[in-house]
């Protein structure tokens, strides 16, 4: 039994477990890194390798088979196109809504805050950045884990032959 | 909002903006996406041309990113600039015209026969053309860069799209490792221009060099631009990418890599002509020349044993890109030594001007090249024959694309070709001896092709290429006529305004730096 699940790429059931549980775990310690990208280190590629990170980590515990049948690189190519679109959309929104091309023209909103002034304390929010995040986030993730999976999958094919 | 002054923000977010819609569309209808790849193309040509109008009607055009005033390069709290800044003179105003109008002829070309997985093709397309759009616009160091990387990993899928072969995934290999190497010389030169003024805008590094003088660290920086923009831009003997990935891509997107190929030369141009300028050492333009003549030497020499035609093809590429060099490192040296009017402004009319015919002529016989393999899956010279016969609008074409490139009277790349003959001429005989020679030579190789493609019995049943795929070469091929009967016409309104921006690089410094 041990023999026919190792040939599907799968491992113990002690790593399944941990796997699953740090998963969730993974993708909210990601989410993190992407929204506090603009006020600490990180940011939306740092996260979204977190991210991307977890995904393999499921490739790895439960096999590239497994995993392609829940998540297909399809998908993923979706989601990261959304991430680029969205990011698109609000820099022309800043032509648009206020001043230039990328401009913040959410900074100075009710729930946005304020730039601040020349040496004055941090931006809580920062406008449009967390947006930006987001959307690079994404897009790292969704890119990040249809190459991993596809290398998977070639590697997997050629283990068959 | 005024649209004419965001137009350089415009001209990189649409195609931008297409690039990331066109997998989404995809999963809709194929013909919508098409529609969606061909308007946003269509929409980014119009506004550049209203761009080059504007930057040769009124001068340089500047324009923040994310500022409260984009016209405003120097924030209020700060002495330099610090956000990116996009800023387009003559020279860049033309690169892009080129850049777009390339694109677009390659679209529809493209759209005639990319149906399957097709969705991809066009987004990669469209990011090779913002890669080349951004280098060109830009007027930041570290934003030329990822500009760069952009074309350079797009171009590379590309190359692999349609043909499946062993050596296809081999060119497309080299072509990303050469981008690579390329990538961390220009990032590792941006990082020690950084590191001794604390700057990345273009302007403010030139105008710190033109008042601290030549550092050695400034020399460093500039061998290594020079030595990766060169590699780039396929200067021999840095070209052996060059044949590999030009020869195996599908046709148009041949054609479109000269044009990221002449965005690496544009940045070869902005750092010597525009960055390091008047305090370039005179061994500069001498390599350049140098560079230019192997280039055309091997080009021409090597593309007559090819047997297989976009080989043969990509290497008279690997020679005008010398004839281009040879022209522009003669103008450089002109500069340097204060002769302008008395040979460089010619030289570098003459070399500006061949950029724009390089890509027309290269590219049509790339685009029949292209058609010819699409009908007869076959690209060996030897085995091809007779299809002038079934081709007869082909054939026409090649014969206008081969006279362009060998240099023929009524062609434009005679238009350009004679300014460089005789611009050269004054620095040195050899030069322009070289030059014809090789011309020469190309005229016999096409010959060659011609007479093994299209003349002889028929072999088997063609029928032509499809229509959208011919409409383009017919574009491309009015465009060479239009300019070989013209010439005057395009050098006085589109070439002379890139020409002033590189023999006087103060506006482009003032522009910025107030």
């Amino acid at each position: 039994m041990k023999n026919e699940e190792m040939n599907e790429g799968k491992m113990t059931v002690i790593v399944q477990t941990i796997a699953a549980l740090l998963f969730p775990l993974a993708l909210i310690f990601s989410f993190y890194v992407i929204m506090h990208g603009h006020l600490t280190p990180g940011g939306g590629f740092q996260g979204g390798a977190i991210g991307a990170s977890a995904v393999v980590l499921l490739i790895v515990a439960y096999g590239v088979k497994h995993v392609e049948e829940k998540m297909s690189e399809g998908g993923f190519s979706v989601f990261e196109s959304l991430g680029g679109l969205i990011f698109v959309v609000v820099a022309i929104f800043g032509l648009f809504l206020a001043t230039s091309f990328l401009a913040n023209f959410l900074v100075n909103e009710p729930i946005f805050g304020k730039i601040p002034g020349w040496g004055e304390s941090p931006l809580n929010s920062g406008g449009i950045l967390p947006i930006l995040n987001i959307a690079v986030g994404m897009k790292v993730i969704g890119g990040l884990s249809a190459v991993v999976l596809i290398l998977a999958l070639i590697s997997r094919e050629g283990e068959e032959k | 909002m005024n649209v004419m002054e965001h137009l350089p923000a415009l001209i990189i977010a649409i195609p931008l903006l297409a690039a990331f819609l066109t997998p989404l569309v995809d999963k809709i209808s194929k013909k919508v996406r098409n529609a969606v790849v061909f308007i946003a193309l269509a929409a980014t040509f119009i506004l550049t041309i209203f761009l080059v109008q504007d930057v040769f009607e009124n001068g340089i055009m500047i324009y923040v990113m994310g500022a409260s005033n984009p016209t405003q390069t120097i924030p209020m709290q700060a002495a330099v600039p610090i956000r990116i800044v996009l800023e387009i003179d003559g020279l860049s105003a033309f690169m892009a015209l080129i850049s777009v109008l390339i694109a677009l002829i390659g679209l529809i070309y493209s759209f005639s026969h990319v149906e399957e997985r097709g969705g991809k093709f066009y987004t990669l397309f469209l990011l090779m053309l913002v890669g080349m759009l951004g280098m060109e616009l830009t007027g930041d160091l570290f934003n030329l860069f990822v500009f760069l990387e952009i074309a350079s990993i797009a171009s590379a899928a590309l190359i692999t799209y349609e043909f499946k072969r062993g050596s296809t995934t081999e060119a497309a290999l080299k072509y990303i490792v050469i981008s690579s190497i390329a990538a961390l010389f220009v990032l590792f030169a941006i990082g020690l221009l950084y590191g001794e003024y604390d700057l990345l805008n273009m302007a403010a590094i030139a105008k710190a060099i033109k008042i601290t003088g030549l550092s050695n660290i400034d020399m460093i920086a500039l061998i290594l631009f020079f030595a990766a923009f060169a590699m780039k831009a396929g200067a021999a003997p840095m070209h052996m990418w060059m044949p590999d990935a030009y020869g195996e891509a599908p046709g148009a997107v041949s054609m479109v890599l000269i044009a990221v190929t002449q965005a690496s030369l544009y940045a070869l141009l902005r750092v010597c002509f525009t960055i390091y300028a008047d305090s370039l050492h005179v061994v500069i333009p001498a390599a350049i020349i140098i560079f230019g003549l192997i280039s055309i030497f091997i080009g021409v020499t090597m593309a007559l044993i090819q047997d297989d035609i976009k080989r043969l093809i990509a290497y008279a590429a690997v020679a005008e890109v010398g004839y281009i060099l040879l022209a522009i490192g003669v103008g450089l040296y002109g500069v340097l030594n204060n002769e302008v009017e008395l040979y460089a402004r010619k030289a570098l009319q003459g070399g500006i001007f061949h950029i724009f015919n390089d890509i027309l002529d290269i590219g049509l016989l790339f685009l029949v090249a292209g058609g010819i393999i699409y009908i007869t899956k076959e690209r060996n010279l030897n085995k091809l024959g007779g299809l002038a016969h079934s081709m007869k609008y082909t054939s026409i074409l090649f014969l206008i694309g081969l006279a362009a490139v060998a240099g023929l009277p009524p062609m434009n790349g005679f238009a350009s070709k004679i300014m460089i003959y005789e611009s050269v001429y004054k620095v040195s005989p050899i030069l322009s001896i070289v030059a014809i020679l090789a011309s020469i030579i190309m005229l016999a190789i096409f010959v060659k092709i011609f007479h093994s493609v299209f003349t002889g019995p028929k072999i088997s049943e063609q029928k032509d290429v499809p229509k959208l795929m011919l409409a383009s070469m017919i574009i491309l091929a009015a465009l060479i006529i239009f300019f070989g009967l013209f010439p005057d016409i395009i050098i006085n309104n589109i070439v002379n305004p890139a020409v002033n921006a590189l023999i006087e690089n103060a506006a482009y410094i003032s522009n910025v730096m107030g």
